[in-house]
């Protein structure tokens, strides 16, 4: 129990997958304007996770080494496709916001990184777990980024008024801002780490 | 089909919706290899080589495959093992072909099966010219010219920053900026001058 908890916690913090292993990094920022797209992409990458980690620790026993990457990417798109063909149906508007970013989920290096690196390795639970941390890490980190970005590029969060009067900085919503917010996080993050050592 | 469009293809893919500086796609290389121009410049070759060769692939895949049979859903999968597929296609017959040429690319060839810009252009080119399951007029010359031309853009913004980075190399960098983070700010300051260029209108 003890040890599901912690391959749960470190997708978190110690391994995050945005700020510590910077992977994924495309969709993070391509997403992050506001934050209901951010949760909408967060919860779409973590079904994705969850799903492909339980299915690949399934059946990891009958995949041959040598192809195992090509099944990996199958096993991948058919959840991405699921998760596709969901938001279409259930919230267009958030499939138009996030646009081609949702069939971009199956390239993101975190979901064929823990599968390689972790689920085709380990048992059922711990790849259920793992995925999940990694997901809510992800989740996480693109909520933190997209809250810098839409209060400081629109004065608002989740569309409601923070300050009267503020002047928004249109930049931080633009392509630009995001670099700028994601560089700087990574180098606070940096700091951290270096005075804790 | 005219001439103006395939302009207003090449001035958006290249400068105003530049695959890296404005879509975000492809990003991993763009910050991991642009410490050196040669490197950096074979990469791209690369990638844009590879961009316009999916293009042409996936459209007919599209095209020929997918909307006969009503399988449009299956585009995400389809896509990723096509350019899979590719990829490795090209890596073999460069290797026989040409073993300079192989040389020169080396790894990046592999790296690219899952660049994001490759899949990216390839969905975008379907979501962009093909209206209610039916190509647009020309849509064939559109793919190939817009996926080549996010290659170009690719090309460009890899090129100025390994520029930048390569002058940077002496400078006296804060400790916890060096590498990833102050590659991410140059990258903002650089999407930032290209925001300039959606002042152009057709």
């Amino acid at each position: 129990m003890k040890k599901l908890v912690k391959e749960f916690t470190k997708g978190i913090i110690k391994e995050n997958p945005t700020f510590v292993l910077a992977l994924g990094l495309c969709p993070t920022l391509a997403v992050s304007v506001s934050v209901a797209n951010a949760i909408g992409m967060g919860v779409a990458a973590t079904f994705v996770l969850l799903g492909s980690s339980v299915i690949i620790s399934l059946v990891k026993g009958f995949i041959p080494g040598k192809i195992r990457i090509p099944c990996f990417i199958v096993i991948i798109a058919t959840f991405v496709t699921i998760t596709e063909l969901c938001l279409k149906a259930y919230s267009p508007v958030l499939d138009r916001a996030l646009g081609i970013y949702v069939p971009l989920i199956v390239v993101n290096c975190i979901v064929l990184g823990r599968a390689e690196a972790f689920a085709c390795r380990n048992n059922l639970a711990s790849a259920f777990f793992d995925g999940l941390g990694m997901g809510v890490g992800f989740t996480l980190a693109l909520i933190l980024i997209s809250a810098i970005r839409e209060v400081l590029g629109s004065g608002k969060i989740l569309g409601h008024t923070l300050v009267n009067g503020f002047e928004p900085v249109f930049v931080f919503g633009m392509p630009s801002g995001a670099l700028l917010v994601i560089g700087l996080l990574l180098g606070l993050f940096n700091l951290i780490k270096n005075r804790k050592t | 089909m005219n001439i103006q469009q395939f302009l207003g293809i090449f001035i958006s893919s290249v400068f105003i919706y530049n695959v890296i500086l404005s879509r975000f796609l492809g990003l991993c290389p763009f910050v991991a290899i642009s410490k050196d121009t040669r490197q950096a410049f074979a990469m791209s070759a690369a990638v844009t080589f590879v961009i316009t060769a999916s293009s042409v692939v996936t459209w007919f895949i599209y095209r020929f495959l997918l909307l006969p049979f009503n399988l449009a859903y299956l585009r995400t999968l389809s896509f990723v093992l096509v350019i899979a597929a590719l990829v490795q296609l090209i890596e073999m017959v460069i290797k026989k072909a040409s073993p300079v040429l192989y040389r020169a690319f080396g790894i990046y060839l592999t790296l690219i099966t899952t660049n994001c810009a490759v899949l990216g252009a390839a969905v975008l080119n379907v979501d962009m010219f093909f209206a209610n399951g039916k190509p647009v007029p020309g849509s064939f010359y559109y793919s190939l010219f817009q996926g080549f031309c996010m290659g170009l853009g690719y090309t460009l913004a890899m090129l100025i920053m390994s520029g930048i980075r390569e002058r940077l190399e002496f400078c006296n960098v804060p400790k916890a900026m060096r590498d990833f983070p102050l590659a991410f700010v140059i990258a903002s300051v650089l999407s930032l001058s290209f925001m300039g260029f959606s002042g152009f209108k057709f």
